[in-house]
């Protein structure tokens, strides 16, 4: 088996100036509302609410946040064999009325927002959905859109994106991951 | 890699202490589910599970079909009106039946030990042991484990004594093997004529009167006295065993330490535990009731992704597709 | 029918004391000699039994042939050719059919059955009580006169022990004796397994032993005051074993037999439910095995009988509780009594046949179990080594029912004679 080959694509600080542009993006995107929550998809998602929301409180006050595990709502349950375990699941509001962003590491098929979408819809009617994303690859399988991205990079569909958080992995960076497993 | 269940939940004997924890540990988010605004998870829909009750039980069925319908799951109860059903045949057939109805999975309650292994050797569908016999209940083993461990935070160490008529019981069976893989201390209380013959080589200590029991234990799990269940001649009374083996609160204020009250239901009360016990302060037997539904929730999760033929036959669609 | 000269085997004639290697002559479907180098004439048929053990053929005291009632488990015909191929040339068939054998009409019938099949010898048992209702006893003595060989209620014990007594005591007049399946009801009551840690583990109703100890004392105690002649069927217990001791020493006439699967397995088989582990007596602990086994080395289990059992196989293919009691055995008889008795070092190959042949012939006076001049000519020829992989589809039986499916067995029947006829084999 082939050695995965590894290529550094964005490093910390372009990750901090992507993250505070799309902070400010957010900000714009949503018109000043008060009614902005923050949601995160499990895990880097969550990590990444989490960074954006300090950035957009350094500007307009603390923003609710949220995050949503969607392995419960995923359309290929039969088919992935072991069963990851389910993380939380946490909404801090009714979202009824409310303009939610959505935060996710990277956009790929878009099937996992789309799960995302489906669970949100569970928990109340917000007025507008947005999503936002650190990384857009390309190849996307639903119909689905970025209203916020941080970095686009066209990807092959035998090649992966790595993004790999401080808080979590140790080091910020993202990275290509081609061949291997 | 995460461990797996299996095919089938047939008994807490075969799990291994991992996958115990795992079912414990996917029972948490499914709590949460129940406590949304929108009960339900799309989890399991389209799939179609069949309740094959051959006895009476209410609580359980119940329990198990809110698990099934809060999963998006489409469920269909057949049950036995009454007691007289026809045993034997009948298990075969339906078992071939099910088959031929393409059934996702079957929860089968049954008044003979094994019927539920029977069962699943014989259908493709994942089965779910609601209760065989004086086998095993795991379901009901496993929401007592999370029960206990949520209060007392682990199962590691503690000392539990099931109390009752522990030679008709499927509970103590299954609560006996679970909790042994989980590190806890084990003791059984109970008349000695219900009280079945090497017990002790499951690893339980056997403690005669229910007073040593309160100064054993830090949780009690008292068992229904199963009226229905027991052949004449095992106790003369009923006021006899309240007497002498009855949770009464004169008895729970002697106890050494803080206990933790089980009790898997429908209660008898006055006999087997006081009124004022079993809604007193030390009761977790609503909590149980939550945890069940959650627990079958998680287990039923668990096993729909249990059947490698899907996944391998969906690879085979994919790889088919690029081709 | 032509002289048949067996050549060349070794020969294990207990009832002579014969073990060696010798020739047997066969004439007119008697034995007319045993012993080496026989001469004959151009005429004889010579069968070269270089290799193989020459034995007088089994004898199985306790089998169930389900003829009349449940011919689709097995017939006389059936039961007779399982017999012949497992290297018995007589069988003892149990009376609880459809109706119960307990007359002499009845007897009649078994025997003209019997006699058509053509293979091993079918002796009826009759029963003890009318219908083996445990009531009233049923007519012991034109039964006999029938042709029955003995007397039992076999499937249910003879409850009342007055009625024991008296049966003892009526039997004593026709010289028969009682076959008693030995099982306290009250104790044993829904019970399916035996009574110990695997019953508890798989949730199943146990049967103590206790259940079957109770009445072996009671039947050895009233045998002792009656003078009478009592056999125990299928024993399973050290308790038992240990009983049936003590009595012998006491010069009590009691006798007793037990089956392979109680010499060889345990309650752990009944494991994952299989009911082809269902028996009654169930399957003991392993010190009740142990103790079988040395009460057949030292002969206080004077008998191997399998208490063949067939079953169609609809019947197995239930939830435990409801899968009705008991297992073939014919067919796999030898091969587990060369490989867990004699290969196991418990016992000589001479004592293995003593056990399967000449006491059983002996304790229900059968013209059978020796190769004595004069003898018929009940012969079986098998060869000690082989070795064969127990296949149920194989089995002559009409029924599949072993819990010995896979097994790997030593010794196979190579041929049987009965009357000087080939049944079975080359």
């Amino acid at each position: 088996m082939t050695e995965a080959n590894r290529t550094a694509l964005l490093d910390a600080r372009a990750i901090a100036r992507a993250i505070a542009r799309m902070a400010e993006e957010i900000v714009r995107f949503s018109g000043g509302t008060d009614e902005l929550v923050l949601v995160g998809i499990q895990r880097r998602g969550v990590d990444l609410a989490e960074r954006l929301a300090r950035q957009i409180a350094g500007e307009r006050g603390g923003v609710p946040q949220g995050a949503v595990d969607i392995t419960l709502y995923r359309d290929d349950l039969q088919t992935v064999g072991p069963r990851p375990i389910v993380g939380e699941t946490y909404i801090p509001v009714d979202l009824t009325g409310k303009w939610v962003m959505v935060v996710d590491d990277v956009l790929y098929t878009g099937r996992t927002v789309r799960a995302a979408l489906a669970e949100l819809a569970d928990f109340g009617r917000p007025a507008r959905v947005g999503l936002c994303v650190l990384v857009d690859r390309g190849g996307r399988e639903l119909p689905i859109h970025a209203d916020v991205v941080g970095e686009t990079i066209a990807v092959d569909p035998g090649s992966r994106i790595d993004v790999l958080l401080e808080e979590r992995d140790g080091r910020d960076a993202v990275e290509l991951v081609q061949g291997g497993p | 890699m995460t461990a797996v269940l299996g095919k089938d939940l047939l008994g807490l004997e075969t799990l291994t202490s991992e996958q115990i924890g795992l079912v414990l540990d996917t029972a948490v988010p499914f709590k949460a589910v129940s406590l949304r605004p929108i009960k339900k998870v799309p989890t399991l829909r389209g799939k179609t599970i069949v309740n094959l009750f051959y006895e009476a039980s209410t609580r359980t069925r119940i329990s198990f079909e809110f698990a099934e319908k809060r999963l998006s799951a489409d469920t269909v109860n057949v049950g036995s009106k009454g007691s007289s059903v026809e045993k034997g045949e009948n298990l075969v057939d339906t078992a071939r039946n099910l088959e031929a109805m393409n059934i996702d999975m079957v929860v089968i309650r049954h008044p003979s030990s094994g019927a539920a292994q029977f069962l699943a050797d014989r259908i493709r569908s994942n089965v779910v042991n609601a209760g065989d016999g004086r086998h095993e209940h795991p379901t009901q083993g496993l929401l007592d484990l999370l029960t206990i461990r949520d209060r007392l935070g682990t199962l590691e160490g503690k000392r539990v004594c099931i109390v009752g008529d522990i030679l008709h019981s499927r509970v103590a069976r299954s609560n006996v093997w679970g909790l042994i893989k989980m590190g806890a201390e084990v003791a059984v209380c109970g008349p000695r004529s219900l009280m079945p013959r090497g017990i002790e080589g499951l690893g339980v200590t056997v403690l005669p009167r229910i007073e040593e029991a309160i100064e054993w234990a830090d949780v009690l799990n008292i068992l229904r006295l199963q009226l229905e269940r027991m052949q004449a001649g095992y106790l003369p009374s009923l006021g006899e065993y309240a007497r002498v083996f009855g949770l009464s609160e004169e008895r729970l204020a002697r106890a050494p330490r803080e206990l933790l009250i089980l009790h898997p239901g429908p209660m008898n009360r006055g006999v087997e535990i006081d009124s004022r016990v079993a809604d007193g302060p030390h009761s977790v037997i609503l909590d149980q009731v939550t945890n069940g539904v959650a627990v079958r929730m998680a287990v039923l999760y668990l096993l729909a992704g249990g059947r490698p033929e899907l996944a391998e036959a969906a690879q085979a669609a994919k790889r088919g597709e690029a081709e | 029918m032509k002289p048949v000269l067996l050549t060349g085997g070794h020969v294990v004639d207990p009832s002579q004391g014969i073990d060696g290697r010798a020739d047997v002559l066969v004439r007119d479907g008697k034995i007319v000699a045993v012993g080496p180098n026989i001469a004959v004439s151009d005429e004889t048929e010579v069968f070269a039994a270089d290799g193989f053990v020459v034995a007088p053929g089994f004898v199985d005291v306790h089998v169930h042939l389900r003829e009349p009632g449940k011919e689709d488990a097995e017939t006389i015909a059936t039961g007779a050719l399982a017999a012949a191929a497992g290297g018995f040339t007589s069988v003892c068939a149990m009376p609880n059919t459809d109706p119960v054998t307990d007359n002499q009409a009845a007897v009649g019938f078994i025997l003209k059955q019997a006699r058509e099949a053509n293979a091993a010898r079918v002796y009826p048992i009759g029963a003890v009580t009318v219908g083996q209702r445990g009531e009233r006893l049923a007519e012991i003595g034109k039964m006999v006169a029938a042709g029955a060989v003995a007397v039992s209620d076999d499937g249910r014990p003879v409850l009342s022990s007055h009625l024991m007594r008296t049966a003892l005591e009526y039997a004593q007049t026709f010289g028969v004796p009682v076959a008693d399946h030995c099982e306290d009801p009250a104790l044993a009551q829904g019970g399916v397994m035996h009574e110990g840690l695997t019953s508890t583990r798989l949730g199943l109703r146990g049967i103590p032993a206790a259940a079957e100890d109770i009445m072996v004392a009671r039947d050895i105690l009233l045998a002792e005051l009656t003078g009478g002649h009592v056999h125990l069927c299928h024993m399973s217990t050290r308790g038992s074993v240990e009983l049936i001791r003590r009595g012998k020493e006491r010069g009590v006439r009691v006798t007793a037999e037990a089956t392979p699967h109680h010499f060889t397995l345990t309650d752990e088989a009944c494991a994952g439910y299989d009911t082809h582990a269902k028996m009654n007596p169930p399957l003991r602990e392993a010190a009740d095995v142990r103790a079988i086994l040395e009460g057949l080395a030292d002969g206080t289990i004077d008998a191997v009988a399998t208490d063949h059992a067939p079953h169609h196989y609809e019947a197995k293919e239930r939830e435990f509780d409801d899968a009705p009691f008991g297992v073939v055995g014919l067919e796999t008889a030898l091969g587990l009594g060369i490989t867990e008795l004699v290969d196991a070092g418990h016992m000589s190959l001479a004592t293995l046949v003593e056990r399967m042949s000449t006491r059983p012939a002996q304790i229900f006076h059968l013209e059978a179990g020796t190769l004595r001049v004069g003898a018929p000519a009940d012969i079986v020829v098998f060869d000690a080594g082989a070795e064969w992989t127990v296949d149920p589809t194989a089995f002559r039986s009409k029924s599949r029912n072993t819990p010995f499916v896979g097994r790997k067995l030593k010794g196979r029947v190579v041929r049987t004679m009965v009357g000087g006829e080939v049944i079975f084999g080359t």
